[in-house]
């Protein structure tokens, strides 16, 4: 697939796009307007939840107001709509990641869901004592202990791959660490506390060489990358909605086909099954079979906004405009005296993060909002990735496409000030 | 004074960079350790009791400069303190940070200095950390105290 890099060197098609009005972006985003601390809001902390624009607001509001009902199961016109809509939001998350088929593009509460759904039903079924699953350094709790559940109750290994000083994946100790007792490998697409971005489709080869398939985390990844999961080759792709600009609570685990047919149920009840007696229950057909229960109906059709909006704006656009502003902020940080930028891989996405000589980053973190900026401190749910760098903790800044220079600057200019009170 | 001023005052920033009593201690007869899972403020804490009075106390570990300040002023306040005395203050202290009155300034003496926390919520957790440990060491309860 295209990483950052690779699309801001097609200038052809970059010429071609539309310009990149981020003031105008701005006024999409209602919540961006509001001073906090009587100062204009910066805010920095995408990569926790994005911020959401009206379009998508507007879209959960229309559902509650105007389609709320059940989905695939009324024969009255509300129900038909509302279903309509929902399947219409799981078509769009399907193009969003290029999958083949909707039947593959299952509805789950989040990243965090879609990864316990795979450990507690592909996991179960294939992982047995001694056997081996295999994940990165970099991890989000999300990816680690799912995995440690599944061995714990299996009496399986988790082995880990290394990365680099720069939190860079060491693709040659991660080969070494494959094997013929290897069930899953598990790894970010991006990393949430460092930025890096993981060389997935190498990795899906090294892994598919020994038939294992891989599992990738892109929740940090879709906010500012061009998804391909067939180009990937990847057997399962997990995302969380509230991570590109839609509603918490909902997200989409994307499995191929072949897989999810095999793999046991996740969660029984309603919608889940084709029949039910008290002796024998036939499970629903894909994707249905993965979703147990009334979704989150709203949340989905809001996620489908959000998609649109996206394309609206155009990935490519987005992944232009933030590598700029990725590569401005590193600058811009980075010269700032005392301080350390923890996370300098070649291939980075959406993340500075830093830690100030001599202050914690809690104190950074309470400092810059007094400022009215909105960063993330703390280990991030990644403490194994803080011990490697020997750190107790980072001030995050993450960005997205409605961040401006100018706010980059106010951080730089907060950072100051925390170094002026802690001088 | 400014919200931001009044939670980093002077005496406040003086003990999070030169903290004192910062070190373990050979022979102590209680010991704790303190956690704040939200920014990985992490202390053990160190006790010497003669009778009913804490003769020596001292403290290891790294955290923010509110939790590392709180931790500080904590052992030069207790030092020489009966048990009764230190849940006195233990007291005063809490009702200080959580934006309760205490029973006046002077009976809290250098305390006061934590009188801007209650402006900042989550920071609130960060000077408690350390008398939570020190409640959890006098109680001889060996677990790891959490702000959690």
């Amino acid at each position: 697939m295209a990483t950052t890099r690779e699309i801001l060197q097609a200038p052809a098609r970059e010429a071609a796009a539309p310009a990149f009005d981020v003031r105008r972006i701005r006024e999409d985003f209602p919540i961006l307007k509001q001073k906090v601390h009587g100062k204009p809001l910066v805010y920095l902390d995408n990569a926790a939840t994005s911020q959401k624009p009206q379009a998508v607001l507007d879209a959960m509001l229309r559902f509650y107001t105007q389609d709320c009902s059940n989905v695939h199961r009324g024969v009255h016109l509300m129900s038909e709509r509302a279903t309509q809509k929902y399947e219409d939001a799981r078509a769009k998350i399907q193009r969003f990641l290029n999958a083949a088929d909707p039947r593959e593009m299952i509805y789950v509460r989040g990243t965090t869901e879609a990864i316990n759904l795979v450990a507690q039903t592909y996991g179960r079924s294939h992982v047995q004592a001694g056997d081996e699953i295999l994940i990165t350094a970099l991890e989000h709790h999300s990816n680690i202990v799912p995995w440690q559940m599944l061995c714990e109750e299996k009496g399986a290994h988790l082995r880990v791959a290394p990365i680099n000083d720069r939190g860079e994946l060491l693709l040659e100790e991660f080969e070494k660490l494959l094997n013929e007792r290897t069930r899953i490998v598990a790894v970010a697409h991006v990393s949430n506390a460092l930025g890096t971005v993981n060389p997935v489709r190498r990795i899906v080869q090294m892994a598919h060489r020994l038939n294992v398939p891989v599992l990738v985390d892109g929740a940090q990844a879709a906010p500012h990358l061009k998804v391909d999961v067939q180009a990937l080759d990847c057997d399962f792709y997990a995302i969380s909605g509230h991570k590109i600009f839609g509603p918490t609570g909902i997200g989409a685990l994307y499995g191929k086909a072949r897989l999810l047919d095999a793999m046991p149920p996740y969660q029984g009840g309603g919608d889940m099954i084709a029949s039910v007696t008290f002796e024998k229950t036939t499970y629903n057909v894909l994707p249905y079979k993965f979703e147990a229960g009334t979704p989150n109906i709203a949340a989905a059709i809001g996620l489908g906004a959000a998609i649109d909006y996206l394309n609206h704006i155009g990935t490519e656009n987005i992944a232009s405009y933030e590598h700029a502003l990725l590569t401005y902020a590193t600058e811009a940080i980075g010269q700032i005296p005392g301080v350390r930028i923890i996370g300098t891989a070649r291939e980075k996405a959406g993340v500075v993060s830093f830690v100030l000589d001599g202050v914690h980053a809690h104190d950074v973190g309470t400092i810059l909002d007094n400022d009215g900026i909105a960063v993330r401190t703390g280990h991030h749910c990644a403490q194994p990735v803080m011990d490697r760098f020997g750190v107790p903790a980072t001030a995050r800044a993450s960005l997205a496409f409605y961040n401006t220079k100018q706010e980059i600057n106010a951080l730089a200019e907060g950072l100051q000030r925390v170094k002026s009170i802690f001088r | 004074m400014s919200e931001l001023d009044a939670l980093y005052q002077e005496v406040i920033l003086d003990h999070a960079k030169r903290p004192r009593n910062c070190h373990t201690m050979e022979g102590a007869d209680r010991r704790a350790e303190g956690y704040n899972p939200l920014c990985g403020d992490r202390f053990t804490l160190y006790l010497k009791l003669e009778n009913d009075r804490i003769a020596d106390i001292s403290f290891q570990g790294t955290g923010c400069a509110i939790s590392t300040a709180s931790a500080s002023i904590l052992t030069e306040m207790l030092k020489g303190k009966t048990l009764a005395e230190a849940d006195k203050l233990f007291d005063n202290f809490h009702k200080l940070v959580t934006g309760k009155s205490a029973d006046g300034t002077e009976a809290l003496g250098k305390l006061a200095v934590f009188c801007g926390v209650s402006e900042f919520p989550v920071r609130v957790k960060c000077a408690i950390l350390a008398w939570h440990t020190m409640r959890n060491a006098l109680a001889d309860d060996r677990g790891v105290a959490s702000t959690e």
